[in-house]
């Protein structure tokens, strides 16, 4: 076992899994903050890997890539605000259409721009390729893990610290956890708590658009219908158990990210595929489970 | 009952227009994009929704409906007390996957084995649902996301079963081998309907009775409009809950027994999951504010807009996806005026 969790091309893998969940978890955790109940993560995550890869194909570049998935999952931040901000409709309900919104969507568009159904595959995808920074790949044990990943997995870490500080310090993260937390002395303080959401919601919409290019042109080079694959769900599950803290959703997701690279791992030792695929999500009940069940027992 | 229907129609006059006219723009923005000839599309749309030869499309409609309407009633028993059950896939599968395989090993009279399998499926959902429930009673997982979860695990396990053990090889597909011909619903006489449709309309019959006539029924409403108002009154809320869980599962178990029985004949992989029978089920409930009479109406609208769009693509090119596309629109901008505070838990238990 520990030969398996100290296996260079194990470790490796690691940040394929994590830093999607990461990112996407990140933005969640703004919305939990901002008293914003949005379980439409998955739905934004895939309208970022869409934009992705239209943006990363036409421009040739995986920064613009970046750059359209943001901006396309910011905007489904601001059409969840519209609808369940301004127009009062439940974000539940709001949350489910967008999801549906998004399935729709990008195979509507798949097949518009890019004429395929179901996927999406060209060479002229242009996608991320491994940062190597030196000194980094001579890290003992961590070293294939931090050295030769996306620049998104970078930017994940450094926007998990950066989160920290914008919630302890900033004024906007200040006045996020307001909204969430005592919305009507935000309101006496000449602040309206849903701007400051409408704010988070932007926020989140971006952080699960990269989220969903680190899935289709990091890990992959290509766009496949449904890719997000319940990974918003389990950033949710993250959000949930953390109350959205930036450090223990860092060590969750990272708990999460070495469960699904080491099913991925097993996949080659002959177990079905279909057992390997369900592993993901039976780690996460698992963890979810033990917890729920901890914090029940600490309370009573 | 009809102060909530009216309040659902009513409203302002001006403001139903220019929601319509949303999405009307919105849908002919996305068929500009390709060019698409309106007229066509139109004429399209209407015929794969009611038309075709001898009525073949509006049976198809009429079909869908059915497995719509049907998840759409279970989760409105959950919804309607106040649980936020997403997981109706996963009973949906579990029924389906349940259903078939006992109906292929069992031995016996088609009759008995047709009973017997079905009773089975709804076993199944009942479980699956009962899972989610017992995570949220006794560990406190939140039922939304633990039952969403619980959607994963039995997709694989369907598809691990149909692709391995229980596959039927000859056919070159990821599927099971066909349950016994006897077993299978018969169609109405001269067209391509299955009579499971008849089973929907008695559990819709069923439900709206229970909602409303029996007093299981009101605590349950009750429960959801007050969770603490049950609890202070000494309802048991926990049984309450595990029973509605279980209630709903079975229907969505039977759902997918009918679209074994019905339609497939047997459990494909990915059959249950590909055309979001329990999503669009969900849309539909929230569409109408969870009115259980007005909810076979919405149903049988999604289904049209599903079958409608494969109409349109057959006669306009416009890809059918864009069903999903006007499904959220609509749910966007109708239900956001009409269902809103009905399904938010409580800030208590956020």
């Amino acid at each position: 076992m520990l030969d398996l969790l100290l296996d260079p091309a194990f470790l490796a893998s690691v940040p394929r899994f994590l830093t999607p969940l990461l990112l996407a978890a990140l933005g969640g955790a703004i919305c939990e903050r901002a008293g914003v109940f949005n379980i439409g993560l998955e739905g934004m995550i895939l309208t970022g890997a869409f934009a992705a890869v239209v943006g990363a194909y036409f421009a040739g570049s995986p920064y613009v890539g970046a750059l359209s998935a943001a901006l396309a999952g910011l905007a489904m931040g601001v059409v969840f605000a519209e609808f369940n901000l301004r127009r009062g409709g439940d974000a539940i309900v709001v949350s489910i259409a967008i999801n549906l919104l998004a399935a729709g969507l990008t195979t509507y568009l798949l097949r518009v721009i890019f004429d395929v159904t179901g996927t999406f595959n060209s060479p002229d995808i242009a996608g991320f390729s491994a940062v190597h920074m030196p000194g980094l790949a001579g890290i003992p044990v961590l070293g294939p893990l931090l050295d030769g990943q996306s620049p998104l997995f970078y930017l994940s870490l450094i926007l998990v610290a950066l989160a920290h500080v914008f919630f302890a310090r900033h004024r906007l993260g200040l006045r996020i956890r307001a909204a969430g937390e005592n919305p009507a002395a935000l309101k006496a303080g000449g602040v309206n708590p849903d701007k400051v959401r409408l704010l988070a919601l932007m926020m989140c919409g971006a952080l699960c658009g990269l989220a969903g290019a680190q899935l289709s042109i990091a890990n992959v080079n290509l766009f496949v219908e449904n890719m997000s694959a319940g990974r918003g769900w389990i950033a949710i599950v993250a959000v949930l158990l953390t109350r959205g803290r930036p450090w223990p959703l860092f060590f969750i997701t990272l708990l999460f990210g070495v469960v699904d690279s080491l099913s991925f791992r097993v996949q080659g030792l002959g177990m079905p595929q279909q057992f390997t695929d369900m592993m993901p999500y039976l780690a996460t009940l698992a963890v979810l489970t033990a917890i729920s069940w901890w914090y029940r027992k600490s309370r009573t | 009952m009809s102060s909530r229907a009216g309040k659902l129609l009513s409203g302002d006059l001006a403001a139903w227009t220019a929601t319509l006219a949303w999405i009307f723009a919105i849908l002919f923005g996305l068929m500009l994009l390709i060019g698409a000839p309106f007229g066509e599309a139109i004429q399209g749309f209407f015929s794969g929704a009611f038309g075709g030869r001898r009525f073949a499309f509006l049976m198809a409609t009429l079909s869908r409906s059915t497995l719509i309407i049907g998840m759409a009633l279970s989760v409105m028993l959950s919804f309607r007390a106040g649980l936020f059950n997403i997981g109706g896939e996963g009973q949906l599968i579990a029924g389906g996957l349940v259903s078939a395989l006992v109906a292929i090993m069992l031995p016996g009279p088609p009759l008995l084995v047709l009973a017997s399998a079905i009773v089975a499926g709804m076993a199944a959902g009942a479980a699956w649902a009962l899972l989610a429930g017992v995570l949220q009673v006794y560990v406190g997982v939140p039922l939304l996301v633990g039952s969403l979860l619980l959607n994963f695990p039995i997709r694989f396990i369907a598809s691990y079963l149909v692709a391995h053990p229980f596959r039927d090889v000859a056919s070159g597909m990821v599927q099971s081998h066909l349950v016994p011909q006897e077993t299978w619903l018969p169609y109405f006489p001269g067209v391509r309907l299955d009579i499971g449709i008849l089973l929907v309309a008695v559990v819709a019959v069923a439900t709206i009775v229970y909602s409303y006539k029996t007093t299981h029924g009101y605590h349950a409403r009750l429960n959801g409009l007050s969770g603490d108002f049950a609890r202070a009154v000494g309802l048991p809320v926990t049984k309450l809950t595990l029973q509605t869980l279980a209630m709903s599962g079975a229907i969505a178990g039977l759902v997918g027994a009918i679209a074994v029985f019905g339609i497939h004949h047997r459990y494909v992989d990915g059959m249950l999951v590909q055309p979001l029978y329990a999503w669009t089920g969900i849309i539909a409930v929230l569409l109408v504010g969870m009115i259980p009479w007005l909810v076979p109406i919405s149903g049988f609208f999604f289904a049209a807009i599903q079958t409608g769009a494969a109409g349109m693509e057959r006669a306009a090119e416009v890809p059918k996806e864009i069903a999903l596309v006007m499904q959220a629109v609509i749910i966007l901008f109708v239900a956001s005026r009409v269902s809103g505070a009905l399904l938010s838990p409580p800030s208590s238990e956020k």
